[in-house]
């Protein structure tokens, strides 16, 4: 019976680009559609935090102590307004989410792009020379995935000490794993397909065809992976940074932010801490949503 | 492992600097230097630190003065008790939400609870915990906000379960430290309910004519437990770990408040054993996983004893 | 009830699936009975309905099917209006189910005691567990399990495939019940332990009265079992009579393309008969007779639903031209 039903629910054939379908695939979700439109928002406002913020909160020619610890909404002696309140320098919130924003998202993406590079060498040499390298390399991906994040992160940070650049050697070499055991996945899957044979057969280089053909197969898988991870670090990010070892106090991330509230939260400024959170959780979430939906629109298995 | 820990550790900063009293003379910052054993090489002083963690013994903190391995052990306890009242917490109250969502996956009340573990995964912990003692300490006033309250001695452990004033500062940091993994079960308890009502066995139970709840609370839940226990006893470790945030952020007094502020003040030997310790941890949490997986399953138990 | 209500009456049963792709009429006015202590072949090919026919009858058709209309009369007592509960309270209790594949049917976390004693105490609580116990070893040894003490204490996985369909009927047996429905209960085991679950079967319903509805696609399991035989084609009984009598003399052109392309000792040589195409979705089913498409002998006639005719003595069709020629050759 499942035979005739495959064959009288043939739909008839639709001319349409591969992005074309992409596209509508993932428009399919409404509220993926809405996590992406947040999601680019909040990746504007990072890019160009310091054009559109209404203050530079870290100009300490403008930053008067005398605003300092104002409920949202109140209006200062220079006639701004701070809609998110103040903290407990006089900083105006909103800016310094805006500026915040930019070091997390600037951390944590780069952090991604780097172990995405790193990981996926390793997993595609791991996939494509096989034998003891394999198991070696995967055998170290393993005992790492083993432990959790947060654990390896800090035994790093433990190592390295703070600062912009050991937090992201760290997240770096937190996620890396993660990007070589997806790419050996499927590379292996693709190795064995036939045009890779005839890439072989045709004497194409190692570097040829480890490049130029099995890499792009390996791209959708990736591509998920990448957003899960990007959300991942920037989280694990705000959590050292909170915690006081991850990036230092001149470059105040939204885990810096969120720690500096909670110094004043005890006395009820409830805000210092809790607009940087949402703003945090905003973007974690929306990068999750549309990781989530990137998943099942890439998957082979779940397509139409 | 402990090689990098301990080359690491070391080159972080110079805990001299921070030891000292900046006034005291040369004589005294040499016999200081002397008593920590900070003037051999590096090399004598792993072989050093080696020897002595075969005999127990990872040094002494150089703030506290006392047995590294020591501070840790006493933490220990505090640690334990958040991480297992979080796992409780999260098969109570996770597996019956998942559950739930599995029987009824097109329900609006099952979509409420999945864009709700969705919210639980993407959550900042410590930022939810800071909400948590705003709203319940801070604002309603119903909650304390730190510490560990009133403790009791049970088999020479500390422990605050027994005491109403314990009970009520655990409540908040386990929630916390669950959260993450609630949403983990129950998704695991969506996905396993899912794939097992639409099992002959499940079918079958019906066909006898069972009780709908036994249906689920027996033939069902027997089965997806295999897999949410297996995965929380993995994950047991990742709350350990992550009782580090938790506990910073509600100044509970276990081994994770201790490594951050250890970090803080360079203090080393801590770091070296605290890590050494949880390593260990790891090592036993996977092997009692093992044997906990083979008892839920017969069909891995009884393999195992005909061999 | 008088003494000639069947055990079993079906009436104009339609079950529907309503999918995304459309409603796949699944079960589309079925309509037969099973009398006390009878057995009934329901026959047909994959997809022709003949499993949701019996999942209908004991209220469980999974979503997105539904019953949409009929009545199934046990002891005339039309089940399609009782409550969840009472039908939960008849399920394994009156009317039993064994389903296909052994391997699955038994919940493989749990001992084969738990799975049996459950069955009994889901319908009497007040049975002890030790009386429970007793009944089920008892009813490991009916269908012919060795050691059943010991049995009763091992998992599903300990158990082969047979074994494990053994175990299945027990728990069917265990409650006595009027009737039971067995949903191609052999096809998943191998041809000699087919042969004995057979023989057990049979022996079953002889000796308790037990009704039984057997749904299989193979001739040859019903030929030696049934009384009676239902074949079903496209959701629809297209014939339905006594066992010997359709099988000697097959009168609907479908139920004679399948006996025709069953091997034999006297075709042996001779090419089997194969029905032409394939079997139709019951997705969009064409106007009128099922089998038309596949049927040598369908013409415009065919285009309209052909109703049920009785063209000889305790005989169903539905067919506008039926082969009335007794001596015709099967499978011509």
């Amino acid at each position: 019976m499942s035979e005739t039903v495959d064959q009288s629910t043939v739909m008839p054939a639709k001319v349409e680009t591969p992005l074309q379908r992409f596209i509508s695939d993932f428009s399919d979700n409404k509220i993926a559609v809405v996590a992406f439109v947040v999601l680019v928002a909040i990746i504007f406002i990072a890019i160009f935090a310091p054009w559109i913020s209404p203050t530079d909160p870290y100009d300490l020619a403008k930053v008067s102590i005398l605003d300092s610890k104002l409920e949202p909404g109140t209006t200062s002696m220079d006639g701004v307004t701070f809609w998110l309140g103040t903290d407990s320098a006089g900083r105006d919130l909103l800016s310094s989410i805006f500026y915040g924003l930019r070091i997390s998202l600037g951390v944590g993406v780069m952090s991604g792009i780097i172990a995405l590079c790193i990981g996926s060498v390793i997993g595609l040499i791991a996939a494509y020379y096989g034998g003891k390298v394999d198991t070696l390399i995967m055998r170290v991906v393993d005992i790492q995935l083993s432990f959790p994040a947060i654990l390896v992160a800090l035994i790093l940070i433990s190592v390295l000490g703070t600062g912009v650049d050991k937090v992201i050697i760290a997240l770096v070499l937190v996620q890396w794993a993660y990007y070589a055991r997806t790419v050996r996945g499927s590379a292996l899957v693709e190795r064995n397909k036939e045009y890779i044979e005839a890439a072989t057969c045709l004497a194409l280089g190692n570097n040829r065809i480890v490049f130029r053909h099995l890499m792009p197969n390996c791209l959708p898988p990736l591509i998920v992976v990448g957003t899960v991870q990007t959300a991942h670090a920037i989280s694990l990010e705000a959590t050292l940074s909170f915690l006081g070892v991850g990036l230092p106090i001149t470059e105040p991330s939204l885990g810096l932010l969120i720690a500096n509230g909670f110094e004043v939260m005890l006395s009820g400024l409830y805000w210092v801490s809790f607009f940087p959170g949402i703003a945090l959780l905003v973007t974690i979430v929306s990068i999750n949503l549309v990781g989530d939906q990137l998943r099942d629109v890439l998957n082979p298995r779940l397509q139409k | 492992m402990s090689l990098i820990v301990f080359v690491g550790v070391n080159v972080v900063g110079d805990p001299v600097d921070m030891l000292i009293n900046p006034e005291a003379d040369q004589a005294e910052i040499q016999r200081v230097i002397r008593d920590l054993g900070l003037d051999r090489p590096l090399h004598e002083q792993y072989l050093f630190f080696v020897g002595n963690a075969l005999e127990g013994d990872l040094g002494k903190s150089f703030i506290f003065g006392e047995s590294a391995l020591k501070l840790i052990v006493q933490r220990i306890p505090a640690t334990f008790e958040l991480a297992l009242t979080a796992l409780i917490l999260a098969v109570v109250i996770g597996v019956p939400l998942g559950v739930y969502a599995g029987m009824r996956p097109t329900a609006i009340s099952s979509r409420t609870i999945m864009a709700g573990s969705i919210l639980g995964f993407s959550l900042p912990t410590f930022w939810v915990g800071l909400m948590m003692i705003m709203v319940f300490a801070v604002m309603l006033g119903w909650l304390p906000s730190t510490g560990r309250g009133d403790t009791v001695e049970v088999l020479g452990i500390e422990v605050s379960f027994l005491t109403l004033d314990g009970l009520s500062h655990l409540l908040m940091p386990a929630l916390n430290l669950a959260l993450l993994k609630i949403s983990l079960v129950i998704r695991l308890a969506r996905a396993g309910t899912r794939e097992a009502m639409h099992q002959d066995y499940v079918k079958f139970a019906r066909a006898k004519g069972l009780s709908e709840s036994r249906v689920i609370l027996v033939h069902v839940l027997k089965n997806i437990m295999i897999p949410v226990v297996t995965v929380l006893g993995l994950e047991f470790g990742s709350l350990i770990a992550f009782s580090v945030v938790t506990e910073t952020v509600f100044a509970w007094p276990g081994m994770g408040k201790l490594l951050i502020d250890s970090l803080h003040n360079l203090d080393r030997p801590i770091i070296v054993a605290y890590l050494m310790i949880i390593v260990l941890i790891f090592v036993i949490i996977n092997l009692i996983v093992d044997v906990l997986y083979s008892v839920l399953d017969p069909r891995v138990r009884i393999k195992d004893a005909g061999q | 009830m008088s003494a000639d209500t069947p055990t079993l009456d079906v009436r104009e049963l339609k079950t529907h699936f309503f999918t995304k792709a459309g409603v796949a009429r699944a079960v589309d006015g079925v309509s037969f009975t099973v009398g006390k202590g009878e057995v009934v072949g329901l026959v047909g090919e994959s997809g022709s309905g003949k499993s949701v026919t019996g999942f209908s009858i004991i209220g469980l058709v999974d979503p997105p099917g539904r019953v949409v209309s009929g009545e199934v009369l046990y002891n005339g007592q039309n089940l399609l209006d009782l409550s969840d509960e009472g039908m939960r309270k008849l399920r394994g209790d009156r009317i039993a189910m064994i389903f296909q594949d052994p391997m699955m049917t038994l919940n493989p976390v749990l001992r084969v005691d738990t799975q049996m004693v459950e069955t009994i105490r889901a319908h009497d609580p007040s049975v002890s567990k030790t009386d429970a116990l007793a009944r089920a070893r008892d009813a490991l040894g009916q269908v012919g399990i060795p050691a059943p003490d010991e049995r009763l204490r091992s998992y599903p996985h300990q158990f082969s495939g047979g074994m494990r369909q053994r175990v299945a009927i027990a728990i069917a047996l265990l409650n006595k019940p009027d009737l039971i429905i067995a949903d191609e209960p052999t096809t998943a085991l191998d041809v000699t332990i087919q042969g004995q679950i057979l023989y057990e079967a049979q022996k079953l319903c002889r000796e308790t009265g037990t009704s039984m509805i057997w749904i299989t696609h193979d001739l040859a399991v019903v030929a030696g079992l049934a009384d009676k035989i239902c074949v079903m084609y496209g959701g629809r009984i297209v014939e339905q009579g006594g066992i010997d009598d359709v099988l000697d003399h097959p009168v609907h052109p479908y139920t004679r393309g399948l006996l025709g392309s069953v091997p034999g000792h006297n075709t042996r040589g001779q090419r089997l008969y194969q029905i032409p195409g394939m079997a139709p979705s019951l997705l969009n089913l064409p106007e009128g007779c099922a089998f038309q498409a596949r049927c040598p002998r369908a013409d415009s006639a065919c285009r309209v639903e052909p109703e049920i005719t009785k063209p000889v003595e305790g005989r169903e069709v539905r067919c506008f031209h039926p082969h009335l020629d007794r001596n015709e050759e099967v499978g011509a």
